[in-house]
């Protein structure tokens, strides 16, 4: 078969060239859409670039919702580096509003820089607990992390109506929506010391988020449970050879990778609304999973992911109101898109990239037929 | 409870299960291929748009239908190019399936009807009506059989006898049919029956066109049959349901029939309690909505029997290099 002939492609063009060629599609396809609805694409694309970079305002609201995206985003990250495939991205992030409540609320009294790391801790405890038991089910019982995360994400929505609606609602309010942490105990968001955000709401959680990405480059790469994860994502039987032990490091990712989608809680419910309010995660947690497709599972594209999507959503709730008849569904498309090629289909564009590569590299394609050689001579 | 009560709980049990067996039995043909399926919401989701938007325009029903399945077997087509043909990861083929749909139909919805994602409200001719089966008015005097069926019987709309039927049709042609025994030896193990000089990329797509039928027929349920229009994020996560059912039933029609209808029944209950006590017991809606999912949970996890897929789901099949 040809495609054993085909080397892989080069570093910079695997990490770089391949998902921006994804990308590139997604928003052809898009345009498409738009145009086959009789819209002018161009005009679209130009109103969600004004939307979401035009000005503070604009870059205040992209970044913060950028910043939900970095979480999931490496909550997705994290656990594709050990083989795990986490879509319950949206109900830890959403669980985890229960900690987050639970102390701000009792601790509004105190002020903020003492009550953020503790609403910190306690989202991604309970984050993460929505993500250990998956982990643990799938170490020691064997269920598929996949369905059971899937399962996970309809039970949190379930336990969070009812513990809205029937335990945190305060008598005498109608919406359905937690009390609201006292004005003395919020945190301030950054148009507060940088006047050019103006009243947007992004805060010191996008700080956090920043940490994150750097901690957990640190911990995949440079840790020895790092190498173990990525060991095991790689060849779960070299793992447990070499004496690790797999269903340990399954439930420690698992809890690590619910404990970053709970930070979504930290932005949304200590950040920003200062109440635990119904489906604030707005799917956030699928977000992650494009995110974490398109930046490669790391750190820097996640990074540039987040911020693509962020762009991507605050642009799009502009673009309503700039093209009427153009509503901020486009920008779900386009995120579906994205993971539909760079996820689901790579297989569209690589072979024939390797292709042009070893084409335009006469070494490349002698180091293929040798390697070639060697394998059916062996 | 008296036998009215009883009766139009179960009556409403065999409607809320339509769907989900209609795309339980959908799931069910792709994953015994070896094709996992979390894009049945997606599918579903995209056909009940199509239906009603084709039926709102046309005020045929037929056609509706008709569109919802063809639009519902192209996505399932998308979704086998990518996990048959290009050998990507069949997952996030899935999840890029359901948003795809969730994106596409508000924002079509938006542009060509201008009502928030809404279709029109469909006329009679429109949507399927219910069917009074023969004898129905003239038995429903008998006691307690005759009512049976005067009330839950007869006076469905087509959709769900058809559902019904699907599953004997689906137990025949999976153990009584070639097709069906390759359809099943493809996702216990590919290599064999390559082996056998049958191609297990077209049996893939086989399964997987079934399945966007079936999802085609779940999806214009919602919008076409019980409903009289499109609305946003109309199948509301039955997908997923169907997905647990699935599982739950051990990736087999008829125990699939009884999840769907207790999935159904306890959506049924859940809409008929509506916080009422059980037993003298209070129980929360929200706990009977997750019921569902949380068994699935603990039948996963073996707590209660064990389920287990089919051996090759999950990967896509390279053939010897």
């Amino acid at each position: 078969m040809s495609s054993a002939l085909l080397k892989p492609l080069p570093r910079w063009a695997d990490v770089v060239l391949l998902p921006l060629l994804n990308l590139a599609l997604a928003f052809v396809v898009s345009g498409l859409v738009v145009l086959a609805i009789g819209q002018d694409p161009l005009a679209a694309l130009n109103a969600i670039v004004t939307g979401a970079f035009g000005n503070g305002y604009n870059i205040g609201y992209t970044l913060y919702y950028s910043t939900n995206f970095m979480f999931t985003g490496l909550a997705v990250a994290v656990a594709a580096h050990a083989g795990l495939f986490n879509i319950g991205g949206n109900g830890q992030a959403y669980i985890a509003g229960l900690g987050v409540i639970a102390v701000a609320l009792p601790l509004q009294f105190l002020p903020w820089w003492i009550t953020f790391p503790i609403a910190i801790v306690a989202g991604a405890a309970v984050g993460g607990l929505w993500g250990f038991i998956p982990g643990w089910l799938q170490a020691k019982r064997g269920s598929h992390v996949v369905i059971t995360t899937i399962m996970f994400n309809f039970i949190a929505a379930a336990i969070m109506v009812y513990m809205v609606v029937n335990v945190l609602k305060p008598a005498g309010i109608l919406a359905p929506e937690s009390a609201m942490i006292a004005p003395e105990g919020r945190m301030p968001k950054l148009g507060a010391f940088i006047p050019w955000f103006k009243n947007t709401d992004v805060n010191f959680t996008l700080i956090l988020a920043l940490i994150c990405l750097v901690g957990a480059y640190f911990l995949i790469w440079h840790t020895r449970f790092g190498f173990a994860m990525r060991a095991l994502g790689q060849n779960p039987t070299a793992t447990r050879y070499a004496g690790m032990s797999n269903s340990r490091i399954i439930m420690i990712v698992m809890t690590m990778s619910g404990a970053l989608a709970g930070m979504v809680a930290v932005n949304q419910v200590f950040g920003v609304q200062y109440r635990l309010v119904l489906d604030y995660v707005a799917d956030a947690g699928f977000v992650g999973i494009a995110v974490a497709l398109m930046g490669r599972n790391h750190p820097v594209g996640i990074l540039l992911a987040a911020i693509l999507f962020g762009a991507l959503y605050q642009g799009g709730n502009e673009l309503q109101y700039v093209i009427p008849g153009l509503s901020k569904e486009m920008v779900v498309v386009i995120q579906a898109l994205v993971i539909l090629f760079t996820g689901a289909m790579e297989g569209l564009f690589r072979p024939g990239l390797q292709r042009i590569f070893m084409a335009l590299s006469p070494r490349q394609k002698a180091g293929a037929i040798e390697a070639n050689s060697v394998k059916s001579g062996g | 409870m008296d036998l009215g009560i009883i009766l139009s709980t179960l009556d409403a049990t065999l409607r809320l299960s339509t769907p989900l067996l209609l795309a339980c039995l959908a799931g069910l043909y792709s994953e015994r291929a070896g094709v996992f399926d979390i894009g049945l919401e997606g599918k579903m989701l995209a056909s009940a748009f199509a239906a009603a938007a084709v039926a709102a325009v046309t005020a045929n029903v037929w056609l509706g239908l008709l569109a919802g399945v063809a639009v519902s077997i192209t996505t399932a087509s998308l979704q086998g190019a990518a996990a048959i043909t290009l050998r990507g990861n069949q997952l996030i083929a899935g999840v890029a399936i359901n948003m795809l749909a969730a994106g596409l139909t508000t924002f079509l919805g938006i542009q060509w009807f201008g009502q928030g994602g809404r279709t029109p409200q469909l006329t009679t001719d429109g949507r399927f009506q219910n069917i009074t089966l023969p004898f129905a008015n003239e038995l429903s005097g008998v006691p307690v059989i005759g009512q049976i069926y005067s009330e839950l019987i007869s006076g469905h709309n087509i959709l769900v006898y058809v559902a019904f039927l699907a599953v004997p049709i689906t137990w025949w042609v999976l153990y009584r049919t070639r097709f069906g025994l390759r359809l099943r030896a493809v996702g216990e193990n590919p290599k064999a029956v390559d082996t056998a000089g049958i191609s297990v990329t077209k049996l893939r797509y086989q399964a997987v066109l079934i399945t966007g039928l079936l999802c085609g027929l779940a999806g214009a349920f919602f919008s076409i049959a019980q409903g009289s229009g499109f609305g946003n994020n109309m199948t509301a996560g039955k997908g997923f349901i169907a997905l647990a059912a699935l599982i739950f039933a051990k990736w087999k029609p008829v125990p699939a029939m009884f999840t769907c209808l207790l999935f159904g029944f306890l959506d049924a209950l859940q809409i008929r309690l509506q916080g009422a006590e059980i037993f003298g017991i209070d129980v929360p809606v929200q706990a009977i909505q997750a019921l569902p999912y949380l068994l699935t949970v603990i039948l996963l996890a073996g707590f209660i029997g064990k389920a287990v897929g089919p051996k090759a789901g999950g990967v896509a099949y390279t053939k010897e290099r």
